[in-house]
């Protein structure tokens, strides 16, 4: 297989990874928000494991199961079970409204395009690419943390850049596996933390809405 | 060797005033240590004036641990430790005696040698960092004695101030150097003179030392903390901050103007005339106006520091025009100015000390007819105030007399803003001049002349042995400034010669009493031939009126003065005294406006005559500033009570506009 093959199979999963980002703006049911979450984490095992065949770097088949079994498989479970278990409002709550929301990712990623590209002028055209659509799930997930009301879309929209972060990680050459797996267990150890959490707002305010918790705050004079 | 016992015997009499300050011996020892101190600084700083020996440099292992502290002394160093330790050494004196009538002194007798201490490390610096923190030093050991007698309002709000101006003196100054020493960081003053500052550089340099230098000195409108604070203080610490410390901010400034900076164009040298001119007859006319002796004499100090900077702006725009002869001559007359301001202003504090710890009050309205009271301090005053007013033969009309005759070979400079401008400001420098003669003479004479116009006036006896032989020292300094003024200015010839390239040159050499600046028939002048010409007729005017007059007895009536009724209220009030030129000057400056209120028809209230001022200087530009801090203050506020989603949005922003930036200047 040529070269070329290799950087566009990689590329190919690098943007489906993209297109799961806007995917999880897109969603307007909370399980369907869990559900494209999935997809993009499968979309990330995937590119970790491409890379991993093209770099014959056999420690990012290692990222590709951690994503697989813990961004793939029990966070979205966790999550769906959460929503099932505390009876939340299946809807997404929105702060901007949908179209507006997918207008300001396209802007984002035409900046982070813009950005990396020049920078990374130097770096191989398989890094400089990959880097550009990396950055680019990364504000995206940060536009879904400010742009989603609710707290279980926040903690997707968490996710969501931390996937970010974890495609920049196995595009780049020689990223150490040990930043990885701590990355992965960040991850859990949030989502163990936002559990404990959202049952405790739930218990509080019979709601996952986090305008509620606004008001109960100490520096308030 | 003398220099560093003495520096270091400082913070020791400092610690001996904390732990012995219960006692009284102790705290006329400490000043008796100080005055030891300030004489060997004194004697350190002539032996290095005048190049008689070479600049030595010590370099310490203190402070951070890459960067060394360097100390030197070079000609302008030695000159500016003559100055204040000459004036911390009147102060000294003055205060043994002084201290002892004051409840707050276990508070200001600890920091006197802290004061004393930092002044003299800013002068003996040799890098930035010394400098700059011996100045933060030098404002925080001024403003614990100013905020000493705390329980008064009217202190506190004068030692915020104060912090906050120095605040703002410092934060300036940083940036100053931080550009001078550029981006490898070599803080030493020697690596910082052969650095070329560029454009953008050498303007913000000089920018923020003006600023940063000129608050500290007091240049209008920065001077706003200067009058609230100085009479703050109690006078021993006044004299200081006002005779001593503004020299301090001066050497700051001609220190990284014509020193360190080394490529100033004129411009900043006509600019700073011009402040220096604003300055000059702005402070003269709050003085002249104030009722408060202390106060009057701190906006007087304002005055004084406008007319040295006048001189010091001329040295600069004549030096960066090239003609270094004229540059030298407005330099000189310029340090001979702080020289004689240091003496006279101290002289004038530590008088005024002495009628506030003789009679209990400050205020003019309650003064008078001391002078019999009182006849040491009177004395001492009267020289000090013809001084300051420029009477010849004494050190005042000197120096402004140099100044003049340089501010006149101004418009030979071939720029139209100096031909039209520096006769503006000589115009400028004469008013201010002829207004600080009035301003005295209302002082001198509300205080000292007439009759007392309280009780605690009438009753006042004169100070101790002391208090009137630092003044006396003072007073008879202010006589000899003034009539060897060739002496003089041969010594401060030594002191421009590095910063100008030449030394102070005579245009044509009368010989030694002779000082002819400019020409010799045009403008000369010699103190000591006025002097003994002045004295000899003195004597026959003596001689004449006693010898020759007739012996015969005469009776008559008294001559009554003018009011025939001996009581204190026809005399003329401070504020009466004032208000010709309060109408005159004030009506527009500061907005003073007269109010009669004449009671009803059978009411038995008396009548009143109000006088509405307004500082210009307070609501246009400091109130202004309050608010809108106040305003941002407010909105910036907000930022703290957003919502969860809205402290994400904000960070959210910041990424994406530091990414744009990012962006926009790769594109570029």
């Amino acid at each position: 297989m040529s070269q070329q093959f290799n950087y566009d199979i990689a590329h190919l999963i690098g943007a489906t990874v993209l297109m799961a980002g806007f995917g999880l703006l897109y969603q307007r049911r909370v399980f369907a928000v869990l559900n494209t979450f999935a997809f993009q984490a499968l979309a990330l095992a995937a590119a970790a494991a491409w890379q991993a065949h093209i770099q014959d770097a056999p420690h990012l088949y290692f990222t590709a199961a951690i994503a697989l079994l813990f961004k793939a498989l029990a966070v979205p479970f966790a999550l769906h079970w959460l929503v099932e278990r505390l009876g939340i409002h299946r809807t997404v709550e929105t702060a901007l409204s949908i179209g507006w929301t997918m207008i300001v990712g396209v802007a984002l990623v035409a900046l982070s395009i813009m950005l990396v590209l020049p920078v990374t002028a130097a770096a191989s055209a398989l890094t400089r690419e990959s880097l550009a659509l990396a950055m680019s799930v990364v504000l995206l997930g940060m536009l879904m943390m400010i742009t989603r009301r609710n707290a279980v879309t926040q903690v997707v929209g968490f996710m969501a850049l931390e996937n970010g972060l974890i495609l920049a990680a196995v595009s780049a050459k020689g990223m150490p596996l040990v930043v990885e797996i701590s990355i992965a267990f960040s991850v859990l150890v949030a989502m163990t933390l936002f559990g404990i959490f959202f049952f405790r707002i739930r218990e509080r305010f019979d709601s996952l809405d986090v305008a509620y918790l606004e008001s109960y705050r100490g520096d308030r004079s | 060797m003398l220099i560093a016992s003495a520096l270091l015997s400082l913070p020791l009499l400092a610690l001996f005033a904390v732990l012995a300050g219960r006692r009284e011996v102790t705290h006329s020892i400490v000043y008796a240590g100080c005055f030891v101190a300030s004489v060997a600084l004194f004697g350190g700083g002539l032996t290095y004036l005048g190049g008689h020996s070479a600049s030595p440099s010590w370099i310490l292992p203190l402070g951070l641990p890459w960067l060394k502290a360097h100390f030197s002394i070079d000609n302008l160093s030695a000159l500016f430790l003559l100055m204040i330790n000459l004036g911390a050494a009147a102060a000294s004196v003055f205060a043994i005696g002084y201290s002892q009538h004051l409840p707050q002194r276990r508070r200001v007798t600890p920091f006197f040698p802290l004061f004393l201490l930092a002044m003299n490390l800013v002068l003996m610096a040799d890098d930035a960092f010394v400098f700059l923190v011996s100045w933060e030093f030098m404002s925080l050991s001024s403003w614990l004695m100013v905020v000493s007698d705390h329980t008064d309002e009217e202190n506190r709000k004068a030692g915020n101030v104060y912090l906050i101006m120095a605040a703002f003196g410092t934060f300036c100054l940083l940036p100053a150097f931080g550009l001078m020493a550029g981006p490898g960081g070599d803080f030493t003053f020697a690596a910082m003179r052969i650095k070329d500052l560029g454009l953008m550089g050498g303007f913000m340099v000089a920018l923020l030392t003006i600023l940063g230098a000129g608050s500290k000195a007091g240049l209008v409108p920065l001077h706003a903390w200067l009058p609230l604070a100085h009479p703050a203080a109690p006078s021993h610490v006044s004299a200081l901050m006002s005779g001593v410390m503004t020299k301090v901010a001066l050497y700051g400034m001609i220190r990284v103007l014509l020193d360190l900076h080394g490529q100033l164009s004129w411009h900043w040298g006509a600019g700073l005339m011009m402040v220096g001119g604003i300055t000059a007859v702005m402070g003269v006319l709050y003085a002249v106006l104030q009722d408060d002796l202390k106060k009057l004499l701190a906006y007087s100090t304002v005055e004084n520091i406008g007319i040295a900077v006048i001189g010091l702006g001329l040295a600069i725009a004549f030096k960066g025009d090239g003609q270094v002869e004229l540059a030298a001559l407005a330099l000189v007359a310029s340090l001979y100015h702080m020289v004689n301001h240091s003496v006279f202003k101290t002289l004038l504090f530590l008088g005024a000390g002495a009628v506030i710890s003789a009679t209990g009050h400050r205020s003019l309205t309650v003064l008078g007819g001391l002078l019999k009271r009182m006849p040491w301090t009177g004395t001492a005053f009267l020289v000090g105030a013809a001084a300051i007013s420029a009477l010849p033969p004494l050190n005042g009309f000197v120096s402004e007399w140099l100044i003049l005759q340089s501010l006149f070979k101004g418009p030979g400079m071939p720029h139209w803003a100096m031909k039209f401008g520096v006769p503006v400001v000589a115009a400028f420098l004469a008013l201010a001049a002829a207004l600080a003669a009035t301003c005295f003479v209302r002082a001198y004479g509300i205080t000292f002349l007439g009759r007392p116009r309280s009780a605690d006036a009438a009753e006042a006896e004169d100070v101790s042995f002391g208090m009137r032989w630092s003044m006396a020292g003072l007073a008879v300094l202010c006589v000899v400034l003034g009539v060897i003024p060739v002496t003089v200015t041969d010594a401060l010839s030594h002191v421009v010669r590095p910063l100008t390239g030449v030394g102070f040159a005579v245009s044509a050499d009368l010989g030694w009493p002779w000082l002819s600046p400019v020409s010799a028939t045009r403008g000369a002048y010699s103190g000591t031939i006025l002097m003994m010409f002045g004295l000899s007729l003195f004597a026959i005017a003596i001689f004449v009126v006693h010898r020759l007059g007739t012996q015969a007895l005469r009776r008559a009536d008294p001559w009554d003065c003018g009011h025939p009724e001996d009581i204190p209220q026809t005399q003329y009030t401070s504020q009466s005294f004032a208000q010709p030129l309060r109408r005159a000057f004030g009506h527009t400056i500061f907005q003073a406006r007269e109010k009669v209120v004449m009671p009803e028809p059978g009411d038995m209230a008396p009548a009143t005559h109000k006088v509405s001022m307004i500082d210009p200087v307070w609501s246009g530009l400091y109130l202004p500033l309050v608010r809108g801090i106040d305003w941002i203050a407010d909105h910036v506020n907000r930022l703290q009570y957003l919502t969860v989603r809205g402290y994400l949005l904000m960070m959210f922003l910041t990424l994406v506009f530091m990414l744009l930036v990012v962006a926009v200047r790769q594109q570029l």
